[in-house]
């Protein structure tokens, strides 16, 4: 049996920022593994460390301490470019505030991460829109939607280049019940489809529960589940 | 991946079509006002350079005879036999239908080839034949467009004639002008081995070669303050550009992150930023240079009117197209847009990737610099101040005046908060609070756009009170220096006498005018005899002088010397000028002499004739009844054969020099329109783009009571008051600039000080100029507000749940 591949690794993994009021500890000898095809759950309270910790595994931003692995690359020790090409190619970001470009269509926003990794595949996009289920909507701009389509665009974003990581911080979280529960099943479907990991924030126990597997953060270290 | 990054980019401009259509105009609009202004300059200082080169004048030594009368051919044949190298010009004025031509007659088999005549004795267009034969006049072709005297020769085209002349055959010059003689004789500098000095072998006078610097420094003044406003105008489009970037830069932000977040690199970034911004500059670039060229040929012929006017120089009132001003004005658009878009990158560059959103950022930035602003300009105003003062030379003028537009400019938003934080302790009602309080929020928004309004308001001021100045100084003094009705010059000796005998016969009080060239402080300068004369003691205008100055002047125990002298050599009355030759006098009074370059000296009419005994009496000014200078002029004009320009009259010399004034000021005046209307153009794409922005912050007044049209009304009122105490703040900002125009700038660069008259009635009108800019530029965005639907208000609302 093939091991499968570690997409995310941390170990002792620990980042903090300065303030006004000195240095601020936020995550503190974190370790954990990803691996391809898993879906997990980082839950943990307000101020834990969940969105610092998200936007490490994104290589947006670097550890002070510890290693951390994107795809089997030290993402530490990488520079802007090759930290923005790692995003590009192996990362697909779905944000709570959706982050979708305002002034492409539809269709463009979701097909852009995919075009500016070299990896658009039509078919596959063309496949992907009908399942977000915006078809109807391809020529219009992110403002003329409803926050849960604007969502749909972003997780079309984020999975048109077909990338092996999805991170998603509280995706649901600006949605209602019913709107969150429909975007998160077809996220899970579309990763499921794709092979893809995925990480997701959240604050929510019930739907932490749907993931593979729970981590909890608490005051920056990581702690037992806590499902609802 | 470039494309589709680019693509993701330059979408923001599809989407917003006006913001790109505001960007593209601002820097347009600034580099037509900046390329339209150098396009006159060049073609002026080209036509200076074409008039000076004219014959080889500014190379070529001339043999004129010393009472200017034309030289007898018998001299020129002379010279010629004893094998010098002279060739003869026939120079003189063809008039008629209202038109004037000069004519140029030039000998081709002799004319020496730094005289670079435009016939070539072999090759070349022209035909040879014709120009030797029955005459042909070359011309170049705004000359030949021009009103011509009638029964010309056939004319032919060819762009190195100088402007206003023709190039012809000496044989027809002389069938022309009636003149056989030459009017001098152009000295060949290669001389044949062995002859002796030139001055040896005739009675001629040797000229040395003219400089196109005796025009150009004349005209320095006027084409200085051009290119003054020109940089002002550009200024005040680069802060269009500049509010027009950062906002389009502003809204891009949350993008911005975005690119970066699915993996643009923030160098890859920036270069195509840099390089939209480039593209935008060229293309903005090309479209003002086309547009400056159209300034530039609406505004030509005044100026050509005014400089030919003013000082004599020739201009064709049609503009050339020349490739150096047009990459020129493409160079300065895209350096523009690079200094303006700078900051824009810089933020960029430094933006975090994580930062929490921030709407306004851009906005927020400013507001919390404008302390670091205030700061900054306190120390430009005191620098300024400390230049005025202490600083010397035309580079302190000129840094004098940016420290002095800068300070106010960058002090302008935070002088605006104070005034409005303390209107809001007067206020009474909440509305009107929040009405404060709200225009005090939006200032820094606004500031760019109310920084350019300040910068358009103030050259308006400053140029307008200089320009204003001059000519009530210049029209004043004229008044006084043409004291007399009539000035009258004769062409010899003899005619003089004969003048003197007509005129004293009717009882009329002649005032013999003489006049020499000699060095003064070791400089050449000029050196007058005047009569004493109640006419000088009681119209002459003096800067400076001592209790007895005309007695002194009159006995010849002292001399008055003109501005640029006293200035120039740092003379104080009391201290001694020396006539070379002649003797040394003290000064007794420093007269204004604006425009004229070289020193000159006024001593008593015996001490003159006593000192220069070779000098000719030939001009004399003419006291006479107003209501007889007509038909006395004409009687001169006819008794002795005398040329049009030999007998002057005072009121019309007076009314040429007004309607030359009333050219500037339409030159002037219609660059002040453009600043304005650029200005105008800022504060509407500054308003348009807050609209946009400010549906959160009026959305909660409305539903709490007001409705649309009194918000709308209440936009509009703002847009007033910010233009009111803008314009409050350019008043002084103006009449500062126009002092440091006339008294630093102009006595740094000519010598020369101007009194500083001030035109409230003028400003009055700039304020009502300014208001409506304001109100026009307010309306659009006000009626947009009065027709927002509710339904658009209310999203406010949903949104922030």
């Amino acid at each position: 049996m093939i091991e499968p591949t570690p997409l995310l690794q941390l170990q002792s993994v620990s980042k903090g920022f300065v303030t006004n009021e000195g240095p601020l500890p936020v995550l503190r000898d974190v370790s954990m593994t990803l691996l391809a095809g898993e879906t997990l759950a980082l839950t943990g309270e307000s101020g834990s460390g969940k969105s610092t910790l998200m936007h490490l595994a994104g290589a947006l931003d670097v550890p002070d301490a510890g290693i951390l692995q994107v795809c089997g690359v030290n993402v530490a020790g990488l520079g802007d470019r090759a930290r923005a090409t790692v995003r590009r190619d192996r990362i697909g970001l779905v944000f709570q505030q959706f982050n979708l470009i305002p002034s492409l269509t539809v269709g463009q926003n979701i097909a852009f991460q995919a075009r500016l990794a070299g990896r658009y595949d039509r078919t596959f996009t063309g496949e992907l829109i009908v399942r977000l289920g915006l078809s109807d909507h391809l020529t219009r701009y992110p403002e003329q939607l409803s926050g849960g389509q604007q969502q749909r665009v972003a997780i079309g974003r984020a999975l048109a280049g077909q990338p092996a990581l999805i991170l998603a911080d509280e995706p649901t979280g600006n949605l209602d019940e019913a709107t969150g529960d429909a975007v998160l099943d077809l996220l899970l479907d579309l990763v499921a489809t794709t092979g893809a990991g995925l990480m997701m924030v959240t604050h929510s126990g019930r739907l932490a529960a749907r993931m593979e597997r729970q981590l909890h953060l608490s005051h920056g270290a990581l702690a037992a589940p806590v499902v609802d | 991946m470039v494309y589709t990054a680019f693509q993701g980019l330059f979408s923001h401009w599809w989407r917003h079509p006006g913001q790109l259509l505001t960007l593209l105009a601002g820097l347009a609009l600034a580099t037509a006002l900046w390329s339209g202004v150098q396009a006159i300059n060049a073609e002026a200082r080209a036509a200076y350079d074409r008039a000076a080169s004219t014959l080889g004048q500014d190379q070529l030594s001339r043999l004129v005879r010393a009472d200017g009368q034309p030289v007898p051919l018998a001299d020129y044949v002379a010279l010629r036999r004893a094998g010098y190298l002279v060739s003869p010009v026939i120079s003189g004025e063809l008039r008629g239908d209202g038109a004037r031509l000069r004519i140029l007659g030039i000998d081709l088999l002799t004319i020496p080839p730094q005289a670079q005549a435009p016939v070539p004795i072999t090759g070349g267009d022209i035909d040879i034949g014709q120009f030797l034969g029955d005459g042909m006049l070359l011309v170049n072709a705004a000359t030949a467009a021009g009103a011509l005297p009638a029964d010309l020769p056939p004319l032919s085209i060819t762009d190195t004639a100088p402007p206003a002349a023709a190039i012809t055959d000496i044989g027809t010059a002389a069938r022309l002008l009636a003149q056989t003689d030459p009017s001098y004789l152009l000295v060949d500098p290669d001389q044949p081995a062995g002859l002796g000095p030139l001055s040896d072998a005739t009675d001629l006078v040797l000229a040395p070669p003219t400089q196109a610097g005796d025009i150009t420094r004349l005209t320095d003044s006027f084409h200085l303050n051009l290119t003054a406003f020109g940089l002002l105008s550009f200024a005040v489009g680069l802060f269009i550009v500049h509010a027009a970037i950062g906002l389009a830069f502003e809204q891009r932000r949350s993008s911005f992150r975005t690119l970066r977040a699915v993996g643009v690199p923030l160098g890859q970034l920036i270069w195509l930023l840099a390089a939209e911004i480039i593209v935008f500059a060229v293309v903005a670039g090309a479209i003002g240079v086309a547009l400056g060229y159209a300034i530039a040929a609406t505004l030509l012929p005044g100026v050509a009117g005014t400089l030919r006017g003013l000082y004599g120089a020739q201009i064709d009132g049609t503009l050339g197209f020349n490739a150096v001003w047009a990459i020129g004005g493409l160079a300065i658009a895209v350096l523009g847009a690079a200094v303006a878009g700078a900051q824009a990158l810089v933020r960029v560059a430094k933006m975090p990737l994580l930062a929490a959103a921030q709407p306004r950022a851009w906005a927020i930035a400013a507001a919390r610099t404008t302390r670091v602003q205030g700061v900054a300009a306190f120390g430009l105003i005191i620098t300024a101040v400390m230049i005025a003062m202490w600083g010397d030379g035309l580079l302190a003028g000129f840094a004098c005046l940016a420290a002095l537009l800068i300070g106010a400019a960058l002090a302008l938003p935070g002088l605006l908060a104070l005034m409005l934080r303390g209107a809001e302790r007067m206020a009474r009602g909440p509305f009107v609070e929040w009405l404060l309080a709200d225009t005090r929020q939006q200032l820094p928004g606004l500031s760019l756009a109310l920084m350019a309004l300040l910068l358009a308001l103030s050259a308006n001021i400053g140029v307008s009170t200089m320009v204003g100045s001059f000519r009530a100084t210049f029209v004043g003094w004229l008044d006084q220096r043409l004291a007399s009705e009539l000035y009258v010059t004769a062409r010899t000796e003899a005619e003089a006498a004969e003048i003197r005998v007509y005129l004293a016969d009717q009882g009329l009080i002649l005032l013999p005018i003489l006049s020499t060239e000699t060095r003064l402080g070791g400089a050449p300068a000029d050196v007058f005899g005047i009569a004493d004369d109640a006419t000088y003691r009681d119209n002459w205008p003096l800067l400076v002088a001592a209790p007895d100055v005309w007695d002194r002047v009159a006995d010849g125990t002292g001399a008055l010397v003109n501005e640029q002298l006293y200035r120039r050599d740092g003379l104080r009355l009391g201290d001694t000028v020396t006539l070379d030759p002649g003797p040394n006098l003290p000064i007794v009074g420093v007269y204004s002499d604006y425009g004229n370059p070289t020193g000159q000296a006024i001593i008593g009419l015996s001490l003159f004739r006593e000192t220069f005994p070779t000098v000719e009496t030939l001009r004399f000014a003419l006291r006479v009844a107003p209501d007889q200078v007509a038909d006395l002029a004409t009687a001169l004009r006819d008794r002795f054969d005398l040329p049009t320009d030999s007998v002057l009259n005072q009121a019309q010399i007076k009314q040429f020099s007004l309607e030359i004034f009333e050219q500037t000021f339409r030159v002037t005046g219609a660059l002040n329109i453009l600043t304005l209307g650029v200005a105008a153009f800022a504060l509407l794409t500054s308003l348009l783009t807050l609209a946009g922005m400010r549906l959160p912050q009026l959305a909660p007044v409305w539903a709490l009571g007001q409705t649309r049209s009194t918000l709308a009304r209440v936009e509009l009122a703002r847009s007033l008051l910010l233009a009111t105490l803008t314009f409050g703040l350019a008043l002084p900002t103006g009449l500062a600039l126009a002092w440091v125009l006339l008294a630093v700038v102009n006595v740094a660069a000519f010598g020369w000080r101007l009194p500083m008259h001030i035109f409230p009635g003028d400003w009055l009108q700039l304020l009502i100029f300014a208001l409506i800019a304001a109100a026009l530029a307010a309306a659009w965005p006000a009626l947009r507000l009065a027709r927002t639907p509710p339904a658009a208000l209310l999203k406010v609302f949903a949104h922030e749940r």
